[in-house]
């Protein structure tokens, strides 16, 4: 009986605590079940879904990256610079973000992969360099349209309409990051649940060793989770120098724990008891409800961390709990 | 007090593992001070009951006595309180290898109460010397455990539990990898213990040994005690019979299947200290078995082959072919395959299910521009399922669940519908039932009639017998003899495979 009270709370858990929350939300505040309301969290959590998605891969092959969210900051002012610095198309001023993801992602594999680094480490190491780099780039300074250099003279260029349109605009009357989102959510998961590659990144995370027995090229397969995570964590980043409208020093640095609180929330979801990515999708949505409510009831924003704290720890103990009671108890 | 006052009754011992019995109503009696030979083929339960006497298993059934006293034995320091200690064969795990040897000997009172606050060096070092010094021993106790070799590290285990004040040891195959003056050694060290009124239980493969030594023997056989005997009494040869019950021979019919061309070969094979200069054959159809003991280095022989291991010198050659096999992927590529030894660990995934641990190497197969088919998924699983008799309730099952020889089946099975020719098979049998055994070597036979090549690693020699075309012996990393079918017995492959260098002719 009480185990299977247990599974019902795995299970469904964290569906019952969203779906509880909303209610609650709804009850007090008169104009939070709207679809104004509830499409304004869609967009607001769509930035850090898409860093959410990145930690979800590395997690799936039973790694860590911490330099998602340098990754995001770095992302952020690169594709402002292109625009304001140098005047560049759309496809420069979102193509060069990706691949500086891609190359983040390529060097934390190395340090992973090959140098054996454990990886919390270095993608901390990563994670500071990122960092630097990013500031050292603006020399700290945020971009802005026309944005004035120390030696008086102005930047060129301003941020595009059509760039502009990817974070702030509209179709079919849902907001752009939102169809993004959702496009990615369900690409992500179809390939990781119905592909080939999908299925080694799962066996390679569940038991390194027996995957490179059954000739699977667990490197490659890990270096490119590495790979993708910062290619995502590199959208998430374009995305939100698109929906503010300037260049953010440091725009990502709080994005990584939110990520990381969403895919943890997320890997109850529906039994799954591995990183997913519906259920990271869940667990930005959990988040993303949350913030929005406590906002709107008025609630100190830096008490917004104590909330998203308590609802980590609770989704983590009952996932951890969970596993470890049916892992140990029953073989 | 008599020794009968005082010695360990076992009685009526049961105990089921999911449902699958492994220790029918078992009766074991050790008196203290003599040395108990516990004998019995690989599964036929020593270990569960030794399990279930230091306490890491609870039994189902039964009592434990010690003298008049009935004893629960819910947990390892249960055990330890009522005196029984087991000196187990990986060491390491036991050990502490950062802290002194003098701290790894008294490392049960430094982690509990009566330990007290504070520990004063001095008397542990006296201690600890004491210990050592009792067992004839002469091992620095200011030394780090690390830095000792395998048998200083065991002699450091039998040292804790004389500190414990120990009745009873159980000594879990301790002469495995030991060389011949080790071992020596250690005999003169359970003589010792036995002087001093301690019983000892001892499990061992070697039969020499045992009757060289020991006082008493009993045999257990698919979960019963079929025999005790005092050694006197008794003879190898009375003693194999009630281990094996019936000949392997009779039990496993080998397949009669025509030999053909070379399929595998390798050239002055050599990987760091464990695999020296091998040169073999494996033909096609060909069942070629490679004996030793453990550690004699016939895993790392496999996983050179598999590529898992890195290969220092000496080539690999599949048809004829010169092969560079840098990983498992490689490997599989020109056609070699294993199943590992460490089945639970590196030869299936225990969390997934059935089906997708069988379609793992064939993925590529079974999907469409990337796509895993589902349809044809599970027509390959439950194909695989019937050919190879597993039992599971359903496909989606996790593999966690099977027992162990349906978990080798699976291991197993996942690889034989790749095109590969040659299988290597590292200690299949080991921890599994003689029903699974059966239909596990009816599959290697299979394998062999479709013109497989097969190399069977193994340190059952009766096993290797039985299976094999041709046998191997390997010791200290050298392939030291060879034998035909015909030739091989086991006493021959024990000798060649314990000692055998001097008659390399």
């Amino acid at each position: 009986m009480k185990n299977k009270l247990l599974h019902i709370l795995f299970r469904y858990g964290s569906i019952i605590v969203i779906l509880g929350v909303i209610l609650f939300f709804s009850l007090t505040l008169p104009h939070f079940f709207s679809y104004a309301n509830l499409t304004d969290i869609l967009r607001s959590i769509s930035i850090v879904t898409f860093v959410a998605i990145g930690v979800t891969l590395s997690l799936i092959v039973d790694g860590f990256d911490l330099s998602v969210g340098s990754t995001v900051s770095i992302a952020t002012v690169v594709s402002a610079s292109m625009m304001v610095w140098y005047e560049q198309p759309i496809y420069i001023v979102i193509g060069v973000p990706l691949l500086i993801g891609a190359a983040i992602g390529c060097i934390n594999a190395f340090f992973i992969v090959k140098v054996r680094i454990p990886d919390l480490l270095a993608t901390l190491a990563i994670m500071y360099i990122v960092s630097g780099l990013h500031k050292t780039y603006t020399s700290g300074y945020s971009i802005y349209n026309n944005m004035q250099f120390q030696d008086g003279t102005k930047a060129p260029g301003k941020f595009s309409e059509s760039f502009l349109w990817l974070g702030q605009g509209e179709w079919l009357g849902i907001p752009v990051p939102v169809i993004l989102l959702i496009i990615a959510v369900a690409v992500v998961h179809v390939f990781l649940t119905y592909t080939r590659f999908g299925r080694q990144m799962y066996v390679t995370g569940g038991n390194e060793e027996a995957a490179r027995l059954s000739g699977i090229k667990v490197k490659k397969v890990r270096t490119l989770a590495y790979v993708a995570s910062g290619v995502f964590a590199a959208f998430g980043g374009v995305l939100f120098a698109a929906r503010i409208g300037s260049g953010q020093i440091d725009a990502g640095a709080p994005l990584l724990m939110e990520a990381v609180a969403a895919v943890f929330v997320g890997f109850s979801i529906m039994g799954a008891g591995k990183p997913n990515v519906i259920g990271t999708f869940f667990g930005a949505v959990l988040i993303g409800v949350l913030v929005n409510g406590l906002t709107m009831m008025n609630v100190q924003y830096f008490m917004h961390d104590i909330i998203k704290g308590i609802v980590l720890v609770l989704a983590l103990s009952v996932t951890f709990y969970y596993l470890y009671r049916t892992r140990s108890g029953k073989n | 007090m008599t020794a009968n006052q005082e010695e360990l009754r076992l009685e009526h011992i049961t105990k089921s593992f999911a449902g699958v019995p492994a220790l029918k109503s078992v009766d074991f009696t050790v008196h203290r001070g003599e040395i108990h030979a516990l004998l019995g083929a690989n599964g036929a339960g020593k270990s569960t009951l030794m399990k279930i006497l230091s306490g890491a298993y609870t039994l189902d059934a039964g009592t434990i006595t010690i003298g008049p006293r009935e004893v629960k034995l819910h947990s390892p320091s249960d055990a330890k309180k009522n005196g029984i200690h087991c000196v187990y064969q990986e060491v390491d795990t036991a050990l502490v290898p950062q802290i002194t040897v003098a701290e790894n000997i008294l490392l049960d009172r430094l982690s509990t109460r009566e330990g007290g606050l504070w520990h004063s060096w001095g008397q542990i070092y006296r201690e600890a010397e004491e210990a050592i010094a009792k067992l004839g021993a002469s091992i620095d106790v200011r030394k780090k455990v690390e830095g000792l070799s395998l048998s200083e590290k065991q002699l450091v285990l039998i040292a804790r539990t004389l500190v414990e004040k120990a009745k009873f040891i159980i000594f879990d195959e301790p002469t495995a990898p030991l060389s011949h003056e080790e071992t020596t050694n250690l005999f003169r060290v359970m003589k010792q213990m036995k002087a001093e009124g301690i019983g000892c239980i001892f499990i061992s493969h070697r039969l020499p040994e045992v009757f060289e030594h020991c006082d008493r023997v009993t045999v257990m056989r698919d979960g019963q005690q079929v025999y005790t005997e005092s050694c006197e009494a008794s003879s190898m040869d009375e003693v194999i019979r009630h281990m094996l019950g019936k000949t392997f021979e009779e039990e496993f019919p080998k397949r009669n299947v025509p030999i053909g061309e070379v399929i595998l070969q390798t050239d002055q094979l050599t990987s760091g200290t464990r695999v020296k200069q091998v040169d073999m054959q494996v033909r096609s159809g060909e069942i070629v078995s490679v004996v030793g003991l453990v550690g004699a280095g016939k895993s790392e022989l496999s996983n050179v082959l598999f590529g898992a291991l890195r290969r220092d010198q000496g080539h690999i050659f599949m048809h004829g072919r010169k092969l560079s096999v840098k990983n498992p992927s490689d490997a599989i590529e020109a056609g070699i395959v294993l199943v590992p030894e460490e089945r639970r660990k590196h030869g299936i995934m225990v969390e997934d299910s059935v089906q997708q641990n069988l379609s793992l190497p064939l993925l590529r197969q079974l999907s469409r521009i990337g796509f895993v088919r589902g349809r044809r998924e599970q027509e390959h699983a439950q194909r695989l399922v019937d050919r190879l008799g597993v039992k599971t309730s359903s496909l989606k099952q996790q593999v966690k669940f099977l027992s162990g020889g349906n978990q080798q089946k699976v291991a197993i099975g996942k690889w034989v519908e790749t095109k590969a020719d040659v299988f290597l098979f590292d200690e299949p049998t080991k921890g599994v039932d003689i029903g699974a055994k059966s239909d596990i070597f009816r599959l290697i036979g299979d394998l062999a009639h479709q013109g497989k090549g097969i190399l069977y690693f193994t340190c059952e020699f009766a096993e290797a017998i039985g299976i094999a075309d041709r046998i191997l012996v390997m010791c200290e990393g050298r392939v030291v003899k060879e034998f035909s079918r015909d030739e091989a017995t086991q006493e021959k492959l024990l000798y060649y495979a314990s000692a055998g260098q001097e008659d390399e002719s």
